[in-house]
């Protein structure tokens, strides 16, 4: 039998936790992730079945639909991320296969991604010196992707609004937590 | 130099990556009998004009979808953009 540990996507046993001034980063290693793209000539039926999925709530341009267990963000035209913890979904991929059936392209995402949690008075300021887009101006449920460190991250703005939800490519974690420390030791 | 995306609004031109002329969209068919001449004017054949130019730029650092842009060369100003795979679909295409 192999005797294998699980490790975060730092590499750590547990997660890692950083407090600097007024913002707190932890890493999640929680989170399970699926990524729906609606087929050619099925797309309203994909979103028929993600709105079931959702409560009715379809998750517009740059937006995520927030709720538990299943989450969804816009990530593309028909094309959407869903997320869920990760203890009760870890086989969310083929769970939401078994749902969408044919009118849906479903890809396990959940090691693709890492995923860090910032949150604090000094978050807006953190990430306004992390990447071009406008955090200000974005509210509770708002999804963007843009350029973190030349990284293409998604940041998801939570509830409370000091918080947000940054997934990075899992292979470039430890460059990604970086460059986050970095920006909240300069606004600390 | 800020790209109106149809879907985003206004971003940073940062975010994009440019991708040449938009007639690269327009790929010759491989079954022509003048297949040989039709892909020798698709690889090497643009024009450059001191106007209005249609061009590809890729949202690589944003929601990863191709847009076709129409700029002015010698003001940059940009006076539309659309979503490529909306141009591909006007002419026709599948995909």
């Amino acid at each position: 039998m192999h005797s294998l540990t699980p490790i975060t996507a730092l590499g750590g046993q547990t997660v890692r936790v950083d407090t600097i001034g007024n913002a707190e980063l932890r890493e999640s290693d929680g989170l399970a992730l699926a990524s729906v793209h609606g087929r050619l000539g099925h797309e309203a039926a994909c979103r028929a079945h993600l709105s079931d999925l959702l409560d009715g709530r379809l998750p517009a341009v740059g937006k995520a639909v927030l709720r538990d267990p299943e989450a969804a963000f816009w990530t593309g035209p028909d094309q959407w991320m869903v997320g869920a913890p990760f203890a009760s979904h870890e086989d969310l991929a083929s769970q939401l296969k078994s749902r969408f059936g044919d009118t849906a392209s479903i890809t396990e995402q959940t090691d693709a991604w890492a995923c860090f949690d910032l949150q604090g008075s000094a978050m807006e300021q953190v990430v306004e010196l992390l990447c071009p887009i406008n955090v200000r101006q974005m509210t509770t449920g708002d999804a963007q992707r843009t350029s973190i460190h030349h990284l293409g991250c998604f940041v998801l703005r939570r509830d409370p609004s000091d918080w947000v939800r940054i997934l990075g490519p899992r292979a470039s974690a430890g460059s990604l937590h970086h460059a986050i420390v970095t920006a909240m030791r300069s606004v600390a | 130099m800020i790209i109106n995306h149809p879907l985003l609004g206004p971003r940073d031109s940062a975010e994009f990556v440019y991708m040449g002329d938009a007639r690269l969209i327009e790929r010759p068919d491989p079954e022509s009998d003048t297949v040989a001449e039709q892909f020798h004017d698709y690889a090497y054949l643009r024009d450059n004009p001191a106007g209005t130019l249609r061009e590809l730029w890729f949202h690589e650092g944003g929601d990863r979808s191709w847009l076709v842009v129409t700029r002015d060369t010698r003001t940059h100003e940009i006076s539309k953009v659309e979503l490529a795979r909306d141009v591909a679909r006007s002419k026709g295409r599948s995909k």
